[in-house]
């Protein structure tokens, strides 16, 4: 269940084949709804790929794709199997399935690295690993780690907000979860 | 006393268990929606909407599972239950939400208070649940216990705020004190449907109080003598079997009125 980069190394621990590979690769473009400048693999949100082998009905096999909400109540999820079901129909899939399990429950420790640096990038600042008691936070536009909070709540379910004590600009934390 | 739950539970009372659970959580988003566009200040406004959003995903889950058990264990090919049919068709007396989760809003001190106790109690029931012999109750078990945490931190902290606030904030407090306390026996109290479910409500209760009087004692709102009294109060009891107050009605008008009104209607 580690998440150590690699975009392959999800819930399934034996390796990918080609044809299953090929949709991780379609899955990394699809960005997420509400935070456009992840990928839904960024997030971590997207636990399995099974691709059965080609036939009649499905010349390039059977895809079938599971993926966790991050909260409860995401509002995004719906969208986001929809958006999943679109690209994959651009690249030649029929059907495919789309599973959503609960279990194991996701975590902000499967987003990837390179999605933490996006984050940051684009004005918010990544949740830090769970394992980090009482990391501070730090502002994406100056860097600075003398912060503090606005409101425990923010403009989506996964962030808080935030406000630099230094260059004063208010900011989302996406918060660890 | 009650140290090793019974798990012998029939189909028919983890649908009702199941859809209790459903029902807490939505009637209790229904009631804080309606601070949507009214809170006091904007950043307010979006945390009881954030934690109203958490709730209904969470009865959204455990009706899901209902429909299906229900789809399962019954033969009607056209009458299918879904989580749409359970939340907008059902009528008053099948409800089986606590009844704290029913009473108004009321003022912010009262919205936050309920809150308070809420959460704790969910965080005490969902720390058992995720231990249930049924994988899909552990599930949604583990999936809300974080945001459970989460409304916990943001709803103590209101209660410490404001009961140790100013003469006016506190008094407000008490009021919402005096009102709710009598409501939340019922959290403990287990119905038939709950017995064989594996929780252990003596452990649950003794959980709730040892944090909720730890903080209220922080916040200034208990003196001593008050928890003998605090104990004393005649507790309300029914929601969990479908006898509600008159508030219920009002609520489902209001919850229901498209569906019924306009069957099937979607956007």
């Amino acid at each position: 269940m580690n998440n150590t980069g690699n975009k392959f190394s999800v819930a399934s621990s034996k390796l990918p084949t080609e044809a299953e590979v090929a949709v991780w690769n379609i899955l990394e473009t699809v960005p997420d709804p509400e935070v456009p400048v992840l990928s839904v693999l960024d997030l971590g949100i997207v636990r399995d790929v099974k691709v059965e082998s080609p036939s009649a009905d499905y010349p390039k096999g059977l895809a079938s794709i599971t993926i966790t909400p991050t909260y409860s109540g995401c509002p995004a999820m719906d969208a986001i199997s929809m958006d999943i079901r679109m690209r994959m129909m651009e690249h030649g899939y029929g059907k495919v399935n789309i599973i959503s399990v609960l279990s194991p429950a996701w975590t902000t420790d499967w987003m990837t690295e390179s999605g933490k640096q996006k984050l940051a990038a684009y004005g918010i600042a990544p949740p830090a690993h769970s394992n980090v008691e009482g990391a501070p936070v730090i502002c994406p536009q100056c860097q600075s780690d003398n912060t503090k909070l606005l409101s425990q709540f923010g403009s989506t379910a996964c962030k808080a907000l935030y406000q630099c004590n230094d260059c004063k600009e208010p900011f989302d934390h996406f918060k660890c979860h | 006393m009650n140290a090793h739950p019974s798990n012998n539970y029939s189909t028919i009372e983890l649908i009702k268990y199941t859809l209790h659970l459903a029902d807490s959580n939505l009637i209790l988003a229904q009631r804080n929606g309606e601070w949507c566009a009214h809170a006091p200040i904007l950043e307010q406004d979006i945390a009881i909407t954030n934690i109203t959003l958490d709730l209904i995903g969470q009865s959204r889950n455990f009706y899901q599972y209902a429909a299906q058990l229900i789809n399962q264990s019954t033969d009607r090919p056209n009458n299918e239950a879904t989580e749409d049919s359970l939340a907008y068709l059902r009528t008053e007396r099948a409800f089986k939400n606590l009844l704290i989760t029913e009473l108004p809003a009321g003022d912010w001190a009262q919205t936050v208070l309920r809150q308070f106790f809420y959460s704790y109690y969910q965080l005490g029931l969902y720390e058992q649940l995720q231990n249930s012999i049924d994988a899909q109750l552990a599930a949604i078990a583990v999936k809300s216990i974080k945001e459970t945490k989460y409304h916990l931190k943001w709803s103590s902290d209101w209660v410490l705020r404001l009961g140790d606030g100013t003469d006016e904030s506190r008094q407000r407090m008490l009021k919402a004190l005096e009102t709710l306390w009598q409501y939340t026996g019922e959290m403990f109290t287990p119905v038939e449907y709950e017995i064989n479910m594996g929780i252990d409500f003596v452990q649950l209760k003794k959980g709730w109080e040892q944090h909720v009087f730890a903080v209220m004692q922080t916040a200034t709102l208990l003196q001593a003598g008050d928890i003998t009294q605090l104990n004393n109060v005649y507790m309300q009891a029914g929601g969990k079997t479908g006898v509600h107050t008159e508030q219920m009605g009002f609520i489902l008008a209001d919850l229901q009125y498209l569906q019924r009104t306009y069957p099937g209607a979607s956007w």
